[in-house]
C-alpha cells in the first residue's frame, strides 16, 4: 500500500485501475441529518462576494466579459489563473483568469468565430487562417461527408440540434482516478493497455492505438498544468482537499479541451467522502475546513464557461454547461450511498446560494434513508435547485457506480460513454406524413414524395401507416447523420482528457432522442378519438385543422392515450436498431428536452391536437401544457408509462407545482399539529 | 345501505390526483358537484351549481385510486367539493367501499347541510360516521350576523356539527380562513378558539391566510367578484392571528393565561 492510503481497506482497487472497489470497501453510509453542517467561512464569502461582482460587470457587458481570441485552448495552453490565491483553497480557471472564456476551434472554426463576433470579439487572423486551411475541424469533415438527404433535414429542423459544428459533450472521465492512483500510475496502466492492442493493424488496432497515444499526452499535459498551480498530481491524493483538487484538475483539462454541450462531473461525493472521514478522524481537518473546500470546489464548477453563439444560447435557453454531479443512489450490496459530504455537497447550496450549476442530481430510491430525504426536500423547497432521477430503475442496468451526463443520460464511470444524438421532431414527422413529405414551414419537398392523406377527416389507420412510413424514412436519415457526426468527432476532436480517464475498451451508447412525444401522442388521439378535419391551403398542403368533439390527453393516467405515447416509443427505438451505428455504439433514445422544446416548436407548424405553429412543445416527456387536468400523480403516472428499455438514454418530466400546493408557505400548518393544550406556545 | 339492481352515481367535478393540504399525507381528492353556500371568498364558484358535474360510479372512482394506490401510502381520500354532505349517499357508498380496501378518508365540509331536526339525514350521517376518519371543519365566522353576511346562511347549524362531531367522537380538523377586514377581528378570533375549545375530538387548527388565485374562476364564469379589492392576507400575521384563537381555546379549558398585547 502506498503511504496516502494508509487507513484505507485494501482490494481489488489497489492492484488494477477500480474506483468502484475502492469506494465500495471503504465509505461509510451516514444516517444522521443535517446538524452537522458548517456554515460558510469569511474566506468563502469573500471569494463569493468577488464572483458576484464579476457576474455582475459580466451582465453589465452584455453577457461576456472577457474572451481568448488568440489561443486554442489545451490542457497547458494557459498559465494559472485565480480569484485570490491566498483564500482559494481549490484552484484552476480555464484560462489566465476568471470569466475568460477560451477559444476552442477543434469543433469548429466557424463556430469559434462567431461565438467571439457575436459578442463583440474576433479571433485571431492566424488562427482562423489555421483552422480554415491547415487543420480541419469536426464541422468541416460533417459537411464533407453529409448528403442532400441530411442537409434538407437538417435545414428544415426535423433533426435538429445536431453536434456538428461544436463538442458533442457527453462524456464522464473517471475525474476521481486522478485523485486515488495520481497521473504516473494512470499513464503506466495506458502504456500497459497500448500494448495489449492486436497486432494486426486493422482500422480499429490502428485507431485504439492512435487514441490510446492522445490519451496519455493528455495525462502528461495534466500533471504539467497543475504543476503550473504548485500542485504535485503525479502520485495518489493525500488528504480531502488533494483528493479534491486532484479530481476538478482532471475535470478542468476535460474542459480546457472540450466545449461540450453538457460536461458532467460524474459521481464523486462519495468517492471524496472517504478521503474527508479519514482526515477527521485523523483531526487533520476540521469539519469547518472540509466544507470550505467543497464550498471552494462548487464555486470554481460554478464558474466553468464556454464562448457560445446567441443561437446556441437560445437553443438551450442560456448558457448551460450541465456540470452534472449525481449524488446518493444505493449499492448494489444493499447499503445507501449517502455520506457527509453528499450533505456537504448540497450544502452548498445554502453556503453559496441556489444555482442552477453543478446540476446536483439525486439518484432517489425508496431506500434512501429518511433524514437524507428530509433533507432533499428542504432544500429543494428553499433553492428549486436539485434534480431527482430513479436509481431503483437505473441501477438494474448500470449498477452502483453511474452517473448522468446532462440531465437524463446514465452511463458508469469510466466504463461506458455516449455519442450524443440530438432528436429528431416527431411533431414534423406526423405532418411530413400528412403532406407527402413535404414541409409545412417551407413547402420544400424534404421527406420522401409519399402519397399524402386524402379526404375531408383524417383517418387514425391510414395516418398510422403513412406516419409509420415516415418515421421509418426519418430513423434512417437521422442514424446515418449520426455516423456521420461520431466519425469526425472522433477523427478532429477526440475527447482525449475525458477518454484517458476511461478502460481501454468501453461501451459506446449511440444516443438518439425524440422531441414533441405529447404533441404526437395527442394528435394520434384526436385523429382516432374525435373528428379532425384538415384544413388544405391553395396547392392542397394541409396547413390546419378543424377538430371537433372530445379526446384522451396524455398526462391524465387514461390508457387510451397513453398507450400511443407508449407504442410510438417503441416503434422510434425499434426503428433506429435496425441501422448500423458507427463503431458498433450501442442504441438508445431519449425523451428528453428541459428547454430546447422552445425552439423545435418554433419550428413546427399547426398541429392535430390544437396546437398552433409556433408555440412550444412540452419539454421531455411531459404532458402539453394544461391538458393534465387530473393532479401530478396522473400526469406522472402517464409518463412512468413510458418504457425505460426503449429509451434508454432518459425519461425527462420537469415538474412545478407553487409552494403553497404543498402546504409550505402556510407554516402554520403542518397536518398533524398539536393542540394538546399542556404543549400551546405562547 | 339497500341497494338492488342499481348503480349509483355522483355528481363529480373533478379529481385532483396530488392533494397535500386536504388532510394527511398525499390524497386523492375527489371535488363534488353542488353547494348551498355562496362564500364572499369561495375560491371554486365553479363547483357552486347543484347541476352538471360528471356522472361516476364509486367503482369508477376506486378504479382511478388503485392505478396509484403506492402514492398514498400515508395519506387516503378526502372528499370535499362543493358540499360533499349534500350527496351524502353517494358518500357513504365511497366510504364503505374505502373502508373495504383500508383507505384512510376525510370529508371537507361546511357542515351546512346538518341539522339535528332531520333524522332522516342524521341515520344517514350517523352511518357515514362509522366509515369517516377525519372531519375537516371549515368554519367560516364564529359571529352569526357576519356569517350570514360572508356565506349567505346561518351558522347555527355549522357549529351544532361540531358538537355532533365531538359526541361521535370523530377526529376534526378546523379550519378558518383569514379574510382581511371580514375574519380577522381578534375579539372574534378569541371567541371562535373560546367555541372550539370545549371540544376534545380536535386534532388540528388550520389558519390559512386568504388568496385571490381563485378570482379568474370569476371571470370565466362571469360573475362578480365579491371581494373585490381585498388584498390577500399577509401571511406574517398569521402566526398572530392562531394565536387569538389559541388563547381563546386555553381560556375555556380553564388553563390560565393571560391574552397578551396583540392586540
Amino acid at each position: 500500500m502506498k503511504p496516502e492510503w494508509q487507513d484505507f481497506v485494501g482490494g481489488k482497487w489497489v492492484g488494477e485501475v477500480n474506483v468502484r472497489d475502492f469506494i465500495m470497501k471503504n465509505y461509510l453510509p451516514y444516517d444522521g441529518d443535517d446538524s452537522f453542517l458548517a456554515d460558510a467561512t469569511q474566506n468563502t464569502k469573500d471569494l463569493w462576494e468577488q464572483v458576484l461582482e464579476l457576474s455582475k460587470k459580466e451582465r453589465d457587458a452584455g453577457g461576456v466579459l472577457d474572451m481568448d481570441t488568440k489561443i486554442a485552448s489545451t490542457i497547458i495552453s494557459h498559465g494559472p489563473g485565480y480569484l485570490d490565491k491566498n483564500k482559494e483553497t481549490i484552484v484552476g480557471f480555464q484560462t489566465d483568469k476568471p470569466f475568460k472564456r477560451s477559444m476552442q476551434p477543434y469543433g469548429g472554426i466557424r463556430m469559434a468565430e462567431k461565438a467571439c463576433s457575436d459578442n463583440g470579439y474576433e479571433v485571431d487572423h492566424e488562427i482562423s487562417e489555421f483552422f480554415s486551411t491547415h487543420r480541419k475541424t469536426h464541422n468541416a469533415g460533417c459537411f464533407d461527408a453529409y448528403n442532400d438527404d441530411i442537409r434538407a433535414c437538417r435545414s428544415s429542423h426535423v433533426i435538429t440540434g445536431l453536434p456538428d459544428a461544436y463538442g458533442r459533450g457527453r462524456i464522464i472521465g473517471d475525474y476521481r482516478r486522478v485523485a486515488l492512483y495520481g497521473i504516473d500510475r494512470l499513464i503506466e496502466d495506458k502504456n500497459e493497455q497500448k500494448n495489449s492492442t492486436g497486432r494486426v493493424m486493422t482500422d480499429d488496432v490502428i485507431r485504439l492505438r492512435e487514441e490510446i497515444s492522445e490519451q496519455i499526452v493528455a495525462l502528461k499535459h495534466m500533471k504539467q498544468m497543475a504543476a503550473s498551480y504548485g500542485c504535485d498530481i503525479s502520485k495518489p491524493a493525500a488528504n480531502v482537499q488533494e483528493a479534491i483538487q486532484a479530481t476538478y484538475f482532471g475535470y478542468l483539462s476535460a474542459v480546457k479541451e472540450q466545449n461540450g454541450a453538457a460536461m458532467s462531473l460524474g459521481r464523486t461525493s462519495t468517492f471524496l467522502d472517504i478521503y474527508a472521514e479519514r482526515d477527521i478522524k485523523n483531526g487533520t481537518f476540521t469539519e469547518g475546513q472540509i466544507q470550505e473546500f467543497f464550498d471552494h470546489f462548487i464555486m470554481k464548477l460554478r464558474l466553468i464557461k464556454f464562448a457560445r453563439t446567441p443561437e446556441y444560447n437560445s437553443l438551450f435557453s442560456g448558457d448551460p454547461v450541465w456540470v452534472t454531479e449525481s449524488l446518493a443512489g444505493v449499492g448494489i450490496d444493499g447499503r445507501h450511498m449517502v455520506t457527509r459530504s453528499t450533505f456537504r455537497f448540497l450544502h452548498t447550496l445554502t453556503n453559496l446560494g441556489a444555482a442552477p450549476e453543478p446540476n446536483m442530481t439525486v439518484l432517489w430510491s425508496t431506500r434512501l434513508p429518511a433524514n437524507f430525504k428530509k433533507y432533499c426536500a428542504k432544500m429543494s423547497i428553499l433553492t428549486s435547485s436539485i434534480q431527482y432521477e430513479n436509481d431503483d430503475l437505473m441501477r438494474v442496468t448500470h449498477g452502483d457506480d453511474y452517473a448522468i451526463a446532462c440531465c437524463v443520460s446514465s452511463m458508469r464511470i469510466g466504463k461506458e460513454m455516449q455519442f450524443f444524438g440530438a432528436r429528431a421532431n416527431l411533431g414534423k414527422c406526423l405532418l411530413y406524413a400528412l403532406n407527402g413529405g413535404v414541409d409545412e414551414k417551407t413547402f420544400k419537398q424534404v421527406g420522401p414524395r409519399y402519397r399524402k392523406c386524402e379526404g375531408d377527416v383524417l383517418e387514425y389507420d391510414d395516418v398510422m401507416v403513412k406516419f409509420t412510413d415516415m418515421m421509418e424514412w426519418l430513423a434512417d436519415v437521422y442514424v446515418n447523420t449520426l455516423n456521420v457526426i461520431h466519425y469526425m468527432h472522433d477523427k478532429y476532436c477526440y475527447e482525449r482528457a475525458q477518454m484517458s480517464l476511461h478502460d481501454r475498451d468501453v461501451l459506446r451508447y449511440f444516443a438518439t432522442g425524440i422531441a414533441g412525444l405529447s404533441v404526437v401522442a395527442d394528435s394520434l388521439s384526436a385523429i382516432k378519438y374525435a373528428q379532425v378535419k384538415p384544413i388544405r391551403d391553395e396547392n392542397g398542403l394541409i396547413v390546419d385543422f378543424e377538430t371537433t368533439g372530445d379526446f384522451p390527453k396524455y398526462g391524465n393516467d387514461d390508457d387510451r392515450v397513453d398507450d400511443i405515447a407508449k407504442s410510438l416509443v417503441k416503434q422510434f427505438m425499434t426503428m433506429i436498431r435496425r441501422h448500423h451505428t458507427y463503431r458498433n455504439g450501442f442504441p438508445t433514445m431519449s425523451v428528453l428536452t428541459i428547454t430546447s422544446n422552445v425552439v423545435y416548436g418554433k419550428a413546427t407548424g399547426n398541429t392535430p391536437d390544437g396546437r398552433k405553429a409556433g408555440q412550444p412543445f412540452a419539454p421531455g416527456a411531459n404532458p402539453m401544457h394544461g391538458r393534465d387536468t387530473k393532479g401530478a400523480v396522473a400526469s406522472l403516472s402517464s409518463v412512468t408509462k413510458l418504457p425505460f428499455e426503449h429509451s434508454m438514454d432518459g425519461i425527462s418530466n420537469t415538474f412545478t407545482v407553487i409552494p403553497g400546493a404543498l402546504g409550505k408557505e402556510d407554516k402554520v400548518f403542518v397536518g398533524d399539529l398539536d393542540i394538546d393544550l399542556s404543549k400551546v406556545e405562547q | 345501505m339497500e341497494r338492488i339492481g342499481e348503480i349509483m352515481q355522483g355528481r363529480v367535478h373533478s379529481i385532483e390526483s396530488f392533494g397535500t393540504v386536504d388532510g394527511p399525507g398525499t390524497r386523492f381528492v375527489v371535488f363534488l358537484q353542488g353547494c348551498p353556500m355562496r362564500c364572499s371568498y369561495c375560491h371554486n364558484p365553479d363547483t357552486w351549481a347543484m347541476d352538471g358535474g360528471k356522472m361516476m360510479t364509486v367503482s369508477e372512482i376506486f378504479e382511478q385510486y388503485e392505478r396509484n394506490r403506492g402514492f398514498y401510502k400515508e395519506g387516503g381520500i378526502t372528499v370535499t367539493g362543493g358540499e360533499p354532505l349534500m350527496q351524502i349517499d353517494f358518500l357513504i357508498e365511497l366510504f364503505d367501499m374505502a373502508k373495504d380496501k383500508d383507505v384512510h378518508t376525510c370529508i371537507d365540509t361546511s357542515g351546512i347541510a346538518f341539522n339535528r331536526r332531520n333524522t332522516a339525514f342524521l341515520e344517514k350521517l350517523d352511518t357515514l360516521m362509522e366509515v369517516t376518519d377525519l372531519v375537516m371543519m371549515d368554519i367560516k365566522h364564529i359571529n352569526p350576523t357576519k356569517h350570514i353576511e360572508l356565506t349567505g346562511q346561518e351558522n347555527e347549524n355549522i357549529l351544532d356539527f361540531v358538537a355532533y362531531l365531538n359526541e361521535r367522537n370523530v377526529d376534526v380538523w378546523i379550519r378558518h380562513v383569514i379574510v382581511p377586514g371580514y375574519t380577522d377581528d381578534n375579539i372574534d378570533l378569541y371567541h371562535l378558539g373560546y367555541f372550539i375549545g370545549q371540544f376534545y375530538n380536535i386534532k388540528a387548527l388550520d389558519v390559512l391566510p386568504y388568496h385571490t388565485m381563485g378570482v379568474s374562476k370569476y371571470e370565466k364564469l362571469g360573475i362578480p367578484y365579491p371581494l373585490e379589492g381585498v388584498p390577500e392576507m399577509d401571511r406574517d400575521r398569521i402566526l398572530e392571528k392562531k394565536q387569538m384563537i389559541l388563547a381563546g381555546i386555553k381560556e375555556r379549558r380553564k388553563i390560565v393565561t393571560p391574552i397578551h398585547n396583540h392586540y
